[in-house]
């Protein structure tokens, strides 16, 4: 069974983000980059899918400029087989994203496309839902759970909704996008790293792809949240109570 | 946990190749993630997280440089330098546990072993099913290892060992122990190795107890009383006092790394308590008497991480003299040592509690800074190097 896994390269969570005074974009400088947590978990899904079955292959996708061999180089480390880098250095909607993703998916014919939900940069959680629809397949998005039927023809998915957890089928191929729940990501190990260093990546040039890349989004101007005040500490319940009445005016 | 950046202040990170990038970045969350949650513990009780043995081995952090055919991960020094760092931003202990086993075990194995002792045993430690240690030092001699008295004397086709090893990382936990004896050769005593097997008969072992550092690692004494092993026994290829200090300058390089990953973990701790403790009406990170202490350990980690990377693309190339590494190890070590010291002080009353890492790594920096040559010993060695007199004796 070939898999499909998205792979994009995110600012680290833990990197302290600045705006750039101008409201243009984030500074860049000294920013590590990391693989999207949630397509870490994608791969990871998939790398089970591999293991469990005893065959089949992990393709990794990512779509940006050279500097994105390094987290596709992380996943291969991790254990995928192979991977695709889309070269491209203009910024992409989500939309622009899924129209790329499928002209990959009609050359490569995976079973299964698995991503994360959303990217920590931007949190646009669409191109997994915009792939389906292009490409007509089912999709499960959420998922904290992956069952692979016996014949491999089928995947139960569930998915956590709104005040509980829905399963859903469907026959493959499919989409999946993974929820923070469905299991955690191994670490690539050394064995793994050098591995991974004899594994193809191959460049394909977003244009030679005939995919409709034009902006329908502009991003106006960002601005950092506002800086979150110290608490207070108070000695008695009735003081707390004062003040959420007079002060916070909630009660 | 502060971002990693923040202790990177001229850029080394551009000095590393995404291969070494991505195995620091590895190692580091395991410490994060697996070995952070428990070191509190470990150090309160006296014991070293056996059950983490495992992962290391899995991870590949065991014989780093060690070719893969006999199962090490076959990366480069700066790769296992990184590797070092991140082990002691946890725990000095941790790291030594790791330092042994990969530049006093297994590199001895790989460079004085037959081929039959490299094939045997090397696999085993870099999958951890055969824990090993090193026993160089003696109770009456440290600096001085040239005057050690355990000896080894031919005897039924193999040796029979008398003597006592002391302060011997892993030494109770080991399955094999590398051991330096003096064997009469031609009339004249020379410094050999020997493999020792746990089982032997005349061979015990006993932990120190009563220790202040190093709690979350297992520090022993050895013990050989008419210990007999086989001729096969011998590492072949070792001969005088020149193959364990070999061995030494492999380690030494790794602490000169690690020493900077404890020094990042009080620095972290210090700034991040400078900027929230407030004492009269602001936070204490705002006085000119913690700034310069802040400053002082920045500026040390960023000359420390410049001499180990140094060190590091030195020795990769084949072109690492000891001398070198006796300056890395002393002054970062030493450096670290301070900077923890600084770390202390800025956090007051809570520098002395193991609610944060600051005591603990003070603590087994202590022990960093004598064990694997003194500071002293360094600067002598230095000394030596600049005037070609020594100072030793």
């Amino acid at each position: 069974m070939k898999v499909l896994v998205t792979v994009k390269r995110v600012p680290d969570p833990e990197t302290t983000i600045r705006v750039k005074s101008d409201g243009s974009g984030i500074e860049t400088d000294n920013i590590k980059y990391v693989i999207n947590p949630f397509d870490e978990i994608a791969l990871e899904e998939a790398l089970r899918i591999k293991e469990k079955l005893g065959a089949g292959e992990v393709v990794l996708v990512s779509i940006g400029d050279s500097v994105v061999t390094e987290q596709l180089r992380t996943g291969l480390a991790m254990g995928a087989d192979r991977a695709i880098l889309v070269g491209c250095d203009q910024d992409l909607d989500s939309l622009a994203v899924a129209r790329i993703l499928a002209k990959i998916v009609e050359d490569e014919g995976p079973q299964l496309v698995l991503m994360g939900k959303q990217a920590i940069d931007d949190d646009a959680n669409q191109a997994g839902q915009m792939l389906a629809a292009l490409l007509g397949w089912p999709q499960a998005t959420f998922a904290s759970e992956v069952v692979l039927s016996d014949d491999q023809q089928a995947v139960k998915v569930t998915r956590e909704v709104d005040g509980g957890l829905e399963t859903i089928g469907f026959a493959l191929p499919g989409i999946i996008t993974s929820d923070l729940r469905l299991n955690e990501p191994r670490y690539a190990s050394l064995p793994g790293i050098m591995k991974a260093r004899k594994k193809e990546i191959k460049e394909v040039a977003a244009a030679d792809l005939d995919a409709d890349m034009s902006p329908r989004l502009t991003i106006n101007s960002l601005e950092p949240p506002t800086q979150k005040e110290a608490g207070k500490k108070v000695e008695t319940v009735e003081e707390l109570i004062g003040l959420l009445h007079d002060e916070a005016k909630v009660i | 946990m502060a971002d990693f950046i923040d202790t990177d202040f001229y850029h080394t990170e551009e000095f590393l190749s995404e291969e070494e990038r991505l195995v620091r970045d590895v190692a580091r969350r395991f410490v994060d993630e697996e070995f952070l949650p428990r070191v509190q513990q470990c150090f309160r009780e006296g014991s070293f997280p056996m059950e983490l043995v495992p992962r290391l081995a899995e991870l590949g952090f065991l014989g780093v440089t060690v070719p893969t055919e006999y199962g090490g991960a076959g990366m480069s020094s700066v790769v296992y330098g990184l590797i070092s760092q991140e082990l002691e931003r946890g725990d000095s202990g941790l790291r030594s546990f790791a330092s042994v086993q990969s530049s006093l075990v297994m590199y001895p194995i790989l460079t004085f072993g037959s081929e039959e002792q490299k094939k045997f045993w090397l696999p085993r430690l870099a999958r951890a099913e055969a824990i090993g240690c090193f026993g160089l030092t003696e109770p009456d001699f440290g600096s001085n290892p040239g005057g050690m008295i355990t000896r080894a004397r031919r005897e039924n086709g193999g040796y029979l060992l008398n003597g006592t090893k002391r302060w011997i990382t892993n030494g109770s936990i080991s399955d094999v122990a590398v051991v330096w004896a003096k064997l009469e050769e031609d009339g004249r005593d020379v410094i050999r190795g020997f493999l020792v097997e746990k089982e032997r008969e005349g061979f015990t072992r006993q932990n120190i107890d009563g220790k202040f550092s190093f709690r979350a690692s297992v520090t022993s004494e050895m013990i050989f009383e008419d210990c007999w092993i086989p001729e096969d026994n011998l590492l072949p290829k070792s001969g005088g006092l020149k193959s364990p200090l070999m061995c030494l300058t492999q380690a030494r390089y790794g602490i000169s790394w690690g020493a900077i990953g404890a020094a990042i973990a009080c620095y972290e701790c210090a700034v991040d308590y400078a900027q929230n403790r407030k004492m009269f009406s602001r936070p204490i990170g705002g006085y000119q008497l913690v700034q310069a202490k802040l400053v002082t350990m920045l500026t040390e980690i960023t000359k420390a991480q410049l001499l180990a990377y140094r060190l590091g693309r030195l020795k990769d190339a084949g072109k690492m003299r000891p001398d070198q590494v006796s300056m890395a190890k002393m002054n970062n070590v030493s450096t670290a040592l301070h900077t923890t010291r600084l770390a202390r002080d800025i956090l007051g009353g809570n520098g002395i509690t193991d609610e944060y890492p600051v005591i603990r790594h003070l603590l087994n920096l202590e022990t960093v800074n004598t064990y694997e040559g003194t500071e002293d010993i360094h600067r002598l060695t230095l000394g030596r190097y600049i005037t070609g007199l020594s100072a030793f004796e």
